[in-house]
């Protein structure tokens, strides 16, 4: 039976912007009441366009954005109300991988400086630690002539392979992986994915996986959560979303993925055409956000907001017609 | 827009209020004393006394705080020290237009003197126009600005008599040249550098290659494209540095004997004339605020992003 | 004083590089600056001429010759004169000795009260950028406050009323000076703080002095090296301006700027009191400013990091 690691509830994250000649202070709602729950040892992914919160997400849960409503709950403890030591702990119960390869490490620092900064931060200080550098970089696939090199004379992917090093200098339960493998080769992705997917196996580690990539996800995810406008449209298992998707925006996305990512070809899907830009965040349209660009939109999008509900195919969805009917409608 | 022209205006007061405040206090903290110096090395105890109780020296600093304060609000300096029954704020408005003419002059001198001769050297890079240019405003950065003043005095007032020696006199335009020049000499070097490393950017950028592989003719890309992006740090540079700059009108008042705010200031200085040097830095720092309060409004009508994103 | 700051806004904080800088390096890009190499050497002469003023300068510098020292109508003599390479001035004092040990004063205060002014910019500059929200809105409201302040009056008023003194000179210089290297600081560390590197400390439990010592401190150095050599140039400058107002270094001691000032008495009759001090000014700041600006661009030009 698995235990529920991380326990995210109607999050909502806000930005300031304040005001400058000709115009006036606006408030930008990043993130608009987002729950999910993530499960030991397993992997819930997130996607979505650029811009509609994944990585705000990420974040704040990382502490780095202050939530402005909802809640974060890791072990069932309450993060919003940590302070000091325990925050420091609860830091590194949750580590993070970020995006940009050439941008993660610190320049300046050898390899083995790096981690053993990051080692040094343990409550338990192991005997040896560079011998700890050493077992960590193997960990990542890498050799010990690893430990005395800069980052500049490392390749994308040793980069990654490092900063998964660094994440794990502190025995975290979950890690969250921002756009962590969208830098890199695709070649090099897959040998990232499948260390991050050994890692987890070896460890039971849980990831939180944020990337724009759907193919991505579908390796790697147990769960997925598709995003818009600063909220999860669509939430299930990962063959809830990619067989049999009820939200409009996740059937566009998928459609919009140029090698088909459905395999089953007996599930016909109709495409859906995305047109036209992602519609401001500091403004969101009223009623569903996606109504703008929905083939699908009625009176009723306009004015109200679709609840999220279980629909008949088993996954969370936010639309007022996801239905099985609108399968049997459509095709 | 109005909502910041307001933050903007409250911002500056508060600004404002911190230099009176910090100059007050720090002329008073200072241990020397007024009144001995008003009254001379031979003066009686007696006398000093009785110069305390009229400047109102003996009352505790925070009263005497508040009450140049209170004054203020009501747009009264109080009086000069030294020069007796003349209000502060009446001397300082008399030479005001001095200053006026002077700073403005110097800031011209600067836009003449770098703008047109860091287009003309980035657009001739490399050449020995260029090398000169560079060459020119590495002496104008590092030559002292008085220095500079006494070498003009020397040979264009003394030696070949062609300006005025100093002073103001009519035509007052033919007065100022030498003086201004002085005062912007060393900013005009430094605007040639800037606009010069701007330039190239400029002409080195895609847009730039665009405009001329489409055949439009220089002046064009050289008005409408390029000159936002020399303007903007040029802007930047003369709120930035005007502190500076004000720093220098004294200095040229002082060698080219106008009698501006400069000249007040290191008089009311040298006196220790408390109410006057007070008076002058709040009518500096006014300037220095109002100086950038509108380069700000500048940016936004040469730049129109910068309404979008902070 | 238009162009005592300035300079130091030359250089694009976040161009500079990462990557640590080897001898052949440098080696290699000062043969292509004969600028730049021509004026370390001046800057390495003058540093022997002032560290070894008392054996090279032919006479006591506040010494008057009022015999030989001055012409017939008591007035200075010019340079060439036997015994007075340089001339001497009003007072009968050898303009040469004067010269060399003013060499001492001008290094001295350039460099002691730029390290000061640095020292402090930068720390208000990190803590400022690092911290933001109130913490860097209170210090950079401060710093606009001394911008703001007609801050060359203050110092004068400053001098005035306390004495004379060298070390006055210095505290007023820094003063000066700190402001425009905290804003420089600020805003470079306000774009550092944003990198993921950084971001990845935070994330780890890294403390805030840990972060900021091992992790932003290092990423400044070059842009603080640049900013420190040109900020001696401007220091040297504000010395001979306060000098030239009467608020300099205290009067027999010679410094150029004090040289210039008493030149700009008597330059009618001696021109060479207020040239040949003014000469040497100039080519000891155009040295520190060209050195700088190639230290700028040997750490623009390695740049694997840029962004």
């Amino acid at each position: 039976m698995s235990t529920v690691l991380l326990e995210v509830d109607d999050l909502e994250v806000t930005f300031r912007r304040s005001a400058g000649p000709g115009r006036r202070a606006a408030s930008v709602p990043a993130v608009r009441g987002v729950s999910f729950q993530l499960e030991a040892g397993t992997t819930l992914g997130i996607a979505g366009e650029s811009g509609s919160g994944k990585s705000t997400i990420a974040r704040t849960l990382m502490g780095i954005n202050k939530p402005s409503g909802g809640s974060m709950r890791l072990n069932g403890a309450d993060v919003g109300a940590l302070r000091g030591r325990e925050l420091a702990q609860y830091r590194q119960t949750m580590q993070m991988i970020f995006q940009d390869p050439y941008d993660s490490l610190d320049p300046r620092m050898k390899v083995s400086e790096t981690l053993l900064e990051a080692i040094k931060l343990r409550k338990n200080k192991p005997a040896s630690p560079l011998n700890e550098v050493y077992q960590l970089l193997e960990k990542v696939g890498l050799s010990k002539s690893f430990a005395s090199r800069r980052p500049r004379e490392l390749s994308g992917g040793q980069r990654q392979r490092v900063s998964i090093a660094r994440a794990l200098c502190v025995d975290p339960r979950l890690i969250l992986c921002d756009e962590a493998v969208s830098a890199l080769d695709v070649s090099v992705r897959a040998q990232v994915l499948n260390l991050l997917k050994d890692l987890q196996e070896d460890l039971g580690l849980a990831y939180l996986f944020i990337s724009h990539d759907l193919s991505t996800l579908r390796f790697m995810a147990d769960y997925v959560g598709i995003m818009y406008l600063g909220k999860i449209v669509e939430l299930g298992t990962r063959d809830e979303i990619f067989e049999r998707p009820q939200h409009p925006y996740t059937r566009a996305l998928l459609s919009a993925v140029p090698e088909p990512v459905v395999i089953d070809r007996t599930v016909r899907l109709p495409r859906v055409r995305l047109t036209g830009e992602p519609p401001s965040s500091t403004n969101p349209p009223t009623g569903c956000s996606f109504h703008p660009r929905c083939p699908l939109a009625q009176e009723i999008c306009r004015t109200t907001a679709p609840a999220r509900r279980v629909t008949s195919s088993g996954q969370l969805a936010a639309c007022h017609f996801a239905e099985p009917e609108l399968v049997v409608a459509e095709a | 827009m109005i909502w910041w022209i307001l933050r903007r205006l409250g911002q500056m007061l508060i600004v404002l209020f911190g230099v009176v405040s910090l100059a007050f206090l720090l002329v008073y903290a200072v241990p020397a004393d007024p009144a001995s110096t008003l009254a001379g090395p031979n003066a009686s105890a007696a006398t000093i006394a009785s110069i305390h109780a009229q400047l109102g020296l003996d009352n505790p600093l925070w009263q005497q705080y508040f009450g140049f304060i209170g004054r203020l609000l009501t747009g009264d300096l109080g009086t000069s020290y030294v020069l007796r029954e003349t209000p502060v704020f009446g001397r300082i408005v008399a030479a005001l237009p001095t200053t006026l003419m002077v700073a403005v002059g110097g800031i011209l001198w600067q836009i003449i003197l770098g703008v047109p001769a860091g287009i003309f050297a980035a657009y001739r890079r490399g050449s020995w126009v260029d090398r000169l240019i560079t060459f020119l405003s590495l002496i104008g950065l590092s030559a002292p600005p008085f220095w500079l003043g006494l070498l003009l005095i020397y040979y264009f007032a003394f030696t070949w008599g062609l300006f005025p020696l100093n002073g103001l006199g009519s035509p007052v335009f033919w007065y100022l040249v030498l003086p201004t020049f002085t005062l912007g000499a060393g900013g005009g070097a430094w605007y040639a550098r800037m606009t010069r490393t701007n330039m190239i950017e400029t002409l080195d950028s895609p847009f730039v290659r665009m405009a001329r592989a489409k055949g439009m003719p220089e002046r064009v890309i050289l008005w409408r494209h390029s000159f936002r992006h020399i303007a903007i740090p040029l802007l930047t540079m003369i709120g930035l540095d005007f502190g500076y700059f004000l720093g220098g009108v004294v200095i040229v008042e002082t060698v080219f004997g106008l009698n501006g705010i400069g000249r007040l200031a290191f008089d009311a200085i040298s006196n220790l004339d408390t109410p006057m040097i007070v008076g002058t830095v709040l009518f500096a720092a006014i300037f220095i605020v109002v100086v950038n309060f509108i380069v700000d409004l500048l940016y936004s009508v040469i730049d129109p992003r910068v309404r979008l994103n902070s | 004083m238009s162009e005592a700051v300035p300079a130091a806004a030359a250089v694009d904080p976040l161009a500079l590089g990462d990557k640590p800088v080897r001898a052949r390096e440098v080696l290699r890009s000062l043969k292509k600056d004969p600028a730049a190499l021509a004026s370390i050497v001046v800057l390495l002469a003058l540093a022997v001429i002032a560290l070894a003023a008392p054996l090279l300068s032919p006479h006591d510098p506040l010494q008057t010759f009022p015999d030989i020292g001055l012409g017939p109508q008591g007035q200075p003599l010019p340079p060439g004169t036997p015994g007075f390479l340089l001339g001497t001035d009003a007072l009968g004092r050898d303009v040469l000795s004067r010269l060399i040990y003013g060499a001492q004063v001008s290094l001295v205060i350039g460099i002691v009260a730029n390290g000061l002014a640095t020292a402090f910019g930068v720390l208000v500059g990190i803590v400022a950028g690092y911290f933001g929200g109130v913490v860097e809105a209170i210090l950079m409201r401060i710093t606009d406050v001394v911008i703001s302040f007609p801050i060359l009056l203050l110092c004068t008023a400053l001098i005035a009323v306390t004495t004379r003194s060298t070390f006055n000179v210095i505290i007023v210089i820094a003063l000066i000076y700190w402001t425009t290297l905290a804003r420089i600081i600020r805003s470079m560390v306000v774009s550092l703080k944003e990198r993921e590197f950084v971001v990845a400390s935070q994330t780890l439990g890294l403390s805030h002095r840990s972060i900021m010592w091992r992790h932003i401190l290092p990423h400044l150095v070059p842009a603080i090296i640049v900013y420190t050599t040109l900020g001696v140039a401007s220091s040297i400058l504000i010395e001979s301006a306060l000098s030239f107002l009467g608020i300099g270094v205290p009067i027999p001691q010679p410094s150029w700027g004090q040289m210039i000032s008493d030149g700009s008495t008597y330059f009618q009759i001696a021109p060479w009191m207020l040239f040949i001090p003014g000469i040497c000014l100039i080519l000891t700041v155009m040295a520190f400013n060209l050195v700088g600006d190639w230290l700028s661009d040997m750490l623009n030009s390695q740049t694997p990091l840029a962004r």
